[in-house]
């Protein structure tokens, strides 16, 4: 972003206003473009996705009626949502509860402007984008907190307090589990880290040593109860709390909260592609810096998209754990683990600075067996249920 | 794993740390309280201190409308007793009335009602177990059962054309004979159905927050089970092999064979939520063979004696006790000699279960309360009736 915006100001553009200005300008222009051209499509595709992808689960159609296949259920949900009255319950604390959908969706936000999207196309880039990140997003704590206090109900409020904790908790695994990367690449910057990698498998950092291997997956599980989702979505545990902090909210104020659950998802999977999944590292097929870009942008999108549909599938298997395990969970396990994990990361550091290539496509290979057995395994239940399916009690998913 | 919300509460008691307590109102319109019930929670945080049931809102005084309806007229007022197992309302009201009337059903008439209510019972084992698994959280067994519960539903409206509210039973046997190959599709249907209770233990029953969540929670040792009344699968999950099919038998089921599965506690304490779930479970294999039994026995010849129009009973009363997916239901009937009941009295397994949830309860945490309610497989319009 910013070379590209030196460019233009080496061309003769904006003569005589301040750098600073220039660049504080494009960074809004272009966080806008990517609120409105990204972030809000990503987030309403993500909830019409979800839908189907559990209605194939559970063996239901799902939506199908707005436009091909309800591709369009999204925009429907919102325009409804958006037409909603915005009821604020008499007791409320009115301010706040206002206040509140703003704060959540500010930190889900701001968590783009260190996200990549390519080589070139990043709102900003920090020097301290992954502390960035895992600061800005505490923010949605706080919204959420605000929520269930100021709507003057006892299941908000224990919903509120439930996510409080939760959020606060799990934040501390999180951030450990992404020290390894850290020490492993002596950069904060998502650029940097994702630069260090390439496009090959043996050269992501998941697979770089085992610490960053187990860094992957607690991450992942500890990214999951961040963002409220099953197992760990017990702020809004809906046969327990109704609906948990936004028991009492309507029309747009609700529909930011879910925008950004749904949005959270893709975040937690750019995080995850940035730091151990290669980014946006393409082979180097073309000189193009066009066509480059958009197959940055679209390797990129696809790895981040996948773990969101893998959460997808984790919610639609799981039961919810309960308050007091969930607590045992962080604090019991993931802390202790992470602690442990960074500290051996930091010897392995120390013994091989630049890294062990037999390790790597050990570990490759390891993953690649991992992954083969997983999927014949699903395989196999898909065609054992198939074979029975059949007949008279067979069921088209798709109508 | 963790402390228990009892541990936390005496810790809590220990430091001295004095909390406020919260007065929580759970229903009438709640998610998981399966209907309209009402408990009024006393928690401290997350953890109850008590939990005190508050019923009748779903109270449509049933047992006064038999009264002014009739014998006959009465039967489909039944079915509104336990909609989610209908047919044993039926059967039971239809008992009652042949003990004080003093008639003999003939046996394949029998034989249909066994078919009858052992398919729902299959279809409200499922619903239970459905929405239990949803309780606590997991989306898509809720689906699975609800997909093997949407065929049964398909075949008993085959059998009387309804699909929740049966009216299928008639006092003196059933309303109409089984419909032609209707055996054939419940045999392909059972054939069908067995191995989806396996695929539904691999979904649900080993898995690990499953297991954590139901596992010694709100344990009912027998002697409490006993105590507070408490009657079918939550009874036999305590361990006491109960069963008034089997110990007071009824219909034709001294002529088939069964087992009558019993929680022994093999994750955690006897009787606790997971052995209730997992006698619910034993039971779909017991019903199915039932199933099994019934069309290899059932015999040729009429499937209701011959009752008047005008049924008089002599006045009398008579109890009748039928073992309906929830347990123990029993029918009370006293009459006078007219065309209408003198009094009618349905005592339920739910209403029995709400009562024990105060006394099992505290220092349990919020979550566990809907896992308790789920377990007890507690249905609102049986409470109330």
């Amino acid at each position: 972003m910013q070379s590209f915006l030196d460019s233009l100001i080496a061309n003769g553009w904006f003569a005589g206003v301040p750098v600073d200005v220039v660049y504080a300008g494009g960074m809004l222009v272009f966080g806008l473009i990517v609120l409105l051209g990204f972030i809000l499509n990503v987030a309403g595709v993500t909830t019409f996705i979800e839908r189907r992808v559990w209605a194939r689960m559970q063996s239901r159609v799902g939506p199908n009626r707005v436009g091909p296949q309800g591709i369009l259920q999204w925009l429907a949900d919102g325009v409804k949502l958006v037409m909603k009255e915005d009821v604020i319950p008499t007791h409320a604390d009115q301010r706040l509860f206002r206040a509140a959908p703003y704060l959540v969706i500010m930190g889900f936000v701001a968590s783009f402007v260190v996200v990549p999207f390519a080589d070139r196309l990043v709102i900003a880039e920090m020097n301290i984008g992954l502390l960035y990140i895992t600061t800005v997003t505490s923010l949605v704590a706080v919204g959420i907190l605000m929520a269930g206090w100021a709507s003057n109900n006892k299941w908000s409020l224990i919903g509120g307090i439930r996510a409080a904790a939760q959020i606060v908790s799990y934040e501390i695994p999180a951030g450990l589990a992404l020290m390894p990367i850290v020490l492993m690449t002596g950069s904060m910057n998502m650029q940097d880290i994702i630069r260090q990698q390439s496009w090959a498998p043996w050269d992501w950092f998941i697979f770089a040593n085992p610490f960053a291997f187990v860094a992957f997956f607690m991450f992942f599980t500890a990214a999951l109860a961040e963002g409220n989702r099953t197992p760990f979505d017990l702020p809004e545990a809906e046969s327990e709390l109704v609906s948990g902090f936004v028991t009492e909210y309507s029309g747009v104020r609700y529909l930011v909260f879910f925008m950004v659950e749904w949005g959270n998802l893709y975040v937690i999977g750019a995080i995850l592609t940035t730091c151990f999944l290669g980014g946006w590292n393409i082979p180097p097929v073309t000189d193009n810096a066009v066509l480059q870009t958009v197959l940055q942008f679209v390797t990129f999108f696809v790895k981040s998209y996948f773990w969101a549909i893998v959460a997808m599938w984790i919610r639609a298997t799981l039961p919810r754990v309960r308050v007091d395990q969930l607590m045992a969970i962080c604090w019991k396990y993931l802390v202790p683990v992470a602690f442990l994990n960074m500290f051996l990361a930091a010897i392995w550091v120390a013994l091989f600075p630049y890294g062990n290539r037999a390790m790597s496509v050990l570990m490759t290979l390891g993953g690649a067996f991992i992954l083969v057995t997983f999927f014949r395994r699903v395989a196999f239940h898909l065609r054992r249920s198939r074979t029975r399916e059949h007949g008279q009690f067979s069921l088209n998913p798709i109508v | 794993m963790g402390l228990s919300g009892f541990e936390v509460e005496i810790q809590r008691e220990n430091t001295g740390l004095e909390t406020e307590e919260m007065t929580l109102n759970m229903g009438p319109q709640h998610p998981s309280t399966h209907g309209v019930l009402r408990f009024v929670i006393k928690a401290d945080g997350e953890v109850m201190r008590s939990t005190v049931a508050d019923v009748g809102y779903l109270h449509r005084s049933i047992e006064k409308i038999s009264e002014k309806v009739g014998f006959h007229g009465f039967m489909p007022y039944t079915d509104r007793v336990d909609y989610v197992a209908a047919m044993f309302c039926n059967q039971g009201w239809g008992m009652v009335c042949e003990k004080i009337a003093g008639i003999e059903v003939p046996k394949r008439g029998e034989y249909c009602r066994i078919i009858a209510a052992e398919l729902n019972r299959l279809s409200s084992h499922l619903l239970s177990v459905g929405t239990m698994v949803l309780d606590i959280g997991a989306i898509t067994p809720f689906f699975h059962a609800f997909r093997e519960r949407e065929k049964i539903n398909d075949l008993l409206e085959e059998l009387c054309g309804a699909r929740l509210t049966y009216n299928y039973m008639r006092i003196g046997g059933v309303a109409w004979d089984l419909p032609p190959g209707f055996v054939d599709r419940v045999t392909e249907f059972l054939n069908y159905f067995e191995p989806c209770i396996d695929e539904f233990h691999d979904l649900v029953t080993g898995n690990v927050i499953w297991i954590n969540r139901l596992a010694n929670v709100a344990a009912v040792p027998p002697a409490q089970a006993i105590n507070y009344n408490l009657v079918g699968p939550n009874l036999r999950a305590s361990g006491v092999k109960y069963d008034v099919r089997r110990d007071e038998p009824y219909s034709v089921y001294p002529e088939l064979e069964f087992e009558v599965p019993i929680g022994s506690g093999q994750v955690g304490t006897i009787g606790d939520c997971f052995d209730r779930y997992i006698v619910r479970m034993e039971e779909l294999k017991e019903s199915i063979r039932i199933l099994r039994q019934c069309f290899l026995q059932i015999p040729e010849g009429p499937v209701i004696a011959k009752v008047p129009r005008k049924f008089k009973p002599p006045a009398g009363d008579g109890y009748v006790r039928v073992e309906s997916a929830r347990g123990d239901m029993g029918w009370y009937c006293v009459t006078d000699g007219s065309e209408f009941p003198y009094r009618v009295h349905v005592r339920t397994g739910s209403f029995s279960a709400m009562s024990i949830i105060d006394a099992i309860s505290p220092g349990l945490m919020l979550a566990d309360l809907v896992a308790v309610i789920a377990s007890l497989d507690i249905v609102a319009p049986e409470v109330d009736r």
